[in-house]
């Protein structure tokens, strides 16, 4: 017996190019236009072709929908025969393994559900080409969905090849899902998670596309890039949506260039991007901290995997915060950002171009492999808007890019627009942007620069916090992608000691955090090895922190080991 | 005062018989005779004695880092197409530490000028060799001489159907200033290496070693033979001034990305193109 009320987790396990992604996106679709609450993210190995990857997806119901990975596994779709024991940790007494016969091996402690995926391809369309569309249909018919889903998907997905293409695809999924249906009723499978009628017009979005999506609300004109795993999708989107918006997107020769041109771009006006991945990102660094004195704003998007060096090129970490912290010699301000959800991702791109532009300083936004490569169903109406403001100013003649002033802010001017000259300068300058030795100009310029840190502090991002947090007696902390298995691990055990606090923007830090977190023990969750951010907020805040939950083998938290951790945190108080 | 002269008694920071003295003025005067105006024109340089020259040109400046004036040159072109950009610096700046950038953006061809300070040695870190120092060049880091090849800017140039190519001498101001002017008129990337002596630490490659060295290019040179640009620009032992290499017939960058002649700061997120591509994502 197999009950299912709050979700459903599906694993689909293969090797690159076998298309594990097909049916995952094929899933997504179909589940999400039948009601769903649906969550995607996935593992997989630096490779082309070959190896072993895999995905998860949850189903849940809209109004409580999970947006996490979990390590559990319901049903396990095995497309080799190396599936199997790549996830083998991950099968539990409860876990159904769907594989051809054969195929599965040792699969204890769970149940193997011998599927002939190979030969309802064979029989439908004459090829093992087809089984990705027997695989769609058997999850479907476990999840008792509707059939008319597949078949318009399907038919969407390949009416470009012709009908008979189209046909044999249906007719595959039907196998599946006929044997979906039956499997369900033999194994006494009962799946009842309520789907919502009204939710079929949510959008489906990844970490990337929701980065990308910001970036062009938040009037992106220019990205300059290399690509480098797992950032290049934001290249690739902006790309994609060059010529609809009028962005100008460059391929780099190297990182170098790429930041140069960026700041090139910014100092003629345009709004500019990087991204980049942390070795990429190293390249960069005397670029920012060009920016940095020449007051030239510019948003860099760090997607973070493991290092040092190349690390491990396709997995997850949160080990860059220090980096983007310190990175540029010389001493500069700047604001990193650090997204937890879908909408969060629009949101903090713009407020990325928002305060680069206001400040005139470089902005950070960080996410991970993770966070990228994991989708989400979202209403539309939950992507926040930050209006354009240009924060450009037509010159007089006479005009001084680094005129002083109260709060250290000069009027930004750009060459072509007004009667003045632009000068900026990677050396030390006047008023004017002109070079100079003057120790008292130094004196004056450190501080113009610097006053608009209390600024930045005063309007930053305030941590969402969970709705328990006033009360407990501890806060769970968090920042960046981590925010949906914390909260879901909080949630899920229920205790009124645990609230949480998840950070969207790491750095500067509202000082009013210090009152949320006042009386409170502090336990800091970090995907890295250290804890940077607990350092960090220690540091800001003067805060002691108690505890860290940290882990940096590649792959993300999982719901269970942080309520595992969590569970112990809760106990020692009692 | 003239357009471009910076105001009096500004302090400049070459030594007394600097070859960018000369340059200096060679350079405003082809852009008066140009007749631009100081705010069309963006003068982007990296570090070094001869990155400072916009730093004595009353125009728009973006003195940025070393070796990376092109693709902040490429980046304010991109922004803005109207302007007038010109990438200035020298040999170490743009044929050593920024090398990968030059050949790059000679694949991409935005319409910038490329104006490169050669004297043959470091002059800002005090006499060490450049990528075109001279094989045998006695200095502090290589004190029995330089023992690898110089780098041959021109022949490059022409290998990467770098779409202008020219030469110039200071020594020579008239011939200098019509090459020059002709690099920024000309519609697409153009570079053009100028011998300008570092009277400090180069004793050997002086004003007198480049008259002695140098030649105008053949009246019977055209320009348009890729194949005779390189082998003028192999002749290393009497160096072709002028223009050597022009190909007219290359597609700008800024046409191929489809940038017109609204600055991207002018340009608005359509809210319609907006909603069509969440659509997208439904």
């Amino acid at each position: 017996m197999s009950q299912h009320s709050k979700d459903v987790s599906i694993v689909v396990g293969g090797s690159a190019g076998q298309g594990v992604q097909t049916v995952e996106a094929a899933l997504m679709k179909i589940l999400k236009d039948a009601g769903y609450g649906v969550f995607a993210c996935k593992e997989y190995m630096s490779r082309v072709r070959g190896g072993s990857n895999s995905v998860e997806i949850r189903v849940s119901s809209t109004r409580s929908p999970r947006r996490a990975y979990v390590r559990r596994i319901d049903f396990l779709f095995a497309m080799d025969a190396a599936a199997v024991p790549h996830l083998g940790w991950r099968i539990g007494p409860d876990t159904l393994v769907f594989a051809e016969a054969g195929q599965a091996g040792d699969v204890a402690p769970g149940r193997r559900i011998d599927t002939p995926i190979l030969s309802f391809a064979n029989e439908a369309g004459g090829s093992p080409l087809y089984a990705n569309s027997v695989v769609l249909g058997v999850v479907l018919g476990i999840l008792n969905v509707p059939f008319s889903g597949a078949e318009s998907y399907l038919r969407r997905a390949f009416s470009r090849k012709g009908d008979d293409i189209v046909a044999k695809n249906i007719d595959a999924a039907r196998k599946g899902y006929e044997f979906g249906k039956h499997t369900s009723f033999v194994e006494d499978i009962a799946v009842a998670l309520s789907p919502s009628e009204d939710r079929k017009d949510d959008l489906l979005l990844d970490g990337t596309t929701a980065l990308g999506i910001g970036a062009v609300a938040g009037g992106c004109d220019f990205i300059s890039s290399y690509p480098m795993s797992p950032a290049t999708g934001v290249l690739a989107f902006l790309a994609k949506e060059a010529k609809r918006f009028g962005i100008v997107v460059d391929q780099a020769e190297d990182e170098i260039s790429a930041i140069n041109a960026g700041l090139g771009a910014s100092y003629a006006g345009a709004r500019a991007m990087v991204t980049t991945s942390g070795g990429g990102f190293d390249l960069m660094q005397e670029g920012v901290s060009l920016s940095g004195i020449i007051e030239t704003p510019i948003v860099i998007h760090i997607g973070q995997r493991p290092g040092p060096a190349t690390g491990l090129p396709t997995r997850t970490e949160q080990g860059d915060l220090n980096l983007a912290l310190h990175a540029g010699h010389g001493e500069f301000v700047r604001a990193i950002y650090a997204p937890g959800t879908v909408p969060e991702a629009v949101g903090v791109m713009q407020h990325a171009f928002e305060t680069a532009d206001r400040y005139q300083v470089p902005a950070f936004v960080l996410s991970d492999q993770y966070f990228l490569d994991s989708v989400a169903t979202v209403d539309e109406g939950d992507l926040p808007r930050i209006p354009v403001a240009r924060h450009i100013s037509e010159t007089d003649e006479g005009y001084l890019r680094y005129a002083l002033t109260e709060d250290g802010l000069s009027s930004r001017g750009v060459p072509g627009y007004g009667k003045g000259l632009v000068c900026v300068d990677s050396d030390e300058h006047d008023e004017n942007g002109r070079i100079t030795e003057s120790f008292e100009v130094r004196r004056v310029m450190m501080e113009k620069r610097w006053k608009r840190l209390e600024a930045m502090r005063e309007s930053a991002i305030l941590p969402s916090p969970s709705d328990n947090l006033d009360a407990a007696e501890t806060a769970v902390v968090c920042w960046g992608s981590n925010r949906g298995a914390v909260e879901e691990a909080l949630g899920r055990l229920g205790s009124v000691k645990l609230g949480g606090l998840h950070f969207s923007q790491v750095f500067p830090i509202n000082p009013k955090v210090k009152k949320m977190l006042k009386g409170k023990e502090i336990v800091v969750v970090e995907n890295n090895h250290t804890g940077q951010f607990a350092d960090l907020l220690a540091r800001e805040l003067g805060v002691k922190v108690s505890r860290r939950i940290l882990k940096s083998t590649g792959e993300p938290f999982s719901v269970e080991e942080l309520m595992d951790e969590l569970k112990l945190e809760s106990k020692t108080k009692n | 005062m003239k357009p471009f002269d910076m105001p009096e008694g500004t302090d400049i920071a070459w030594c007394p018989g600097c070859g960018n003295y000369p340059l200096l003025t060679i350079l405003k005067n082809a852009l008066r005779e140009l007749g631009k105006d100081p705010e069309e024109v963006v003068i982007a340089s990296g570090i070094g004695q001869a990155a400072k020259m916009p730093q004595y040109v009353d125009a728009h400046m973006f003195n940025g880092l070393h070796g990376r004036s092109i693709p902040a040159a490429m980046g304010i072109k991109l922004a803005n197409r109207n302007l007038t950009v010109i990438a200035e610096s020298g040999d170490g700046d743009i044929y050593g530490e920024g090398g990968n950038h030059l050949l790059h953006v000679a694949r991409r061809n935005p319409d910038i000028t490329v104006l490169v300070h050669n004297n043959m040695v470091y002059g800002l870190t005090k006499g060490q060799a450049s990528p075109t120092s001279e094989e045998g060049m006695k200095n502090p880091i290589q004190p029995d001489g330089v023992v690898v090849e110089p780098f041959n800017p021109i022949a490059v140039a022409v290998s990467m159907d770098i779409p202008f190519v020219g030469r110039a001498n200071v020594g020579d101001p008239a011939q200098a200033k019509e090459v020059i002017k002709e690099a920024i008129s000309f519609r697409g990337f153009s570079m053009v290496d100028i011998f300008a002596p570092c009277v400090v630490f180069n004793r050997q490659n002086t004003y007198q070693w480049f008259k002695e060295h140098t030649r105008p290019v053949p009246d019977d040179h055209d320009p348009s033979d890729r194949v005779a640009a390189f082998r003028l620009a192999l002749e290393t032992d009497m160096m072709p001034l002028g223009v050597l290499y022009r190909n007219d017939s290359r597609e700008l960058y800024e046409d191929r990305l489809g940038i017109t002649g609204t600055p991207l700061h002018e340009r608005e997120v359509s809210e319609s193109a907006f909603s069509e591509m969440l659509a997208g994502y439904r």
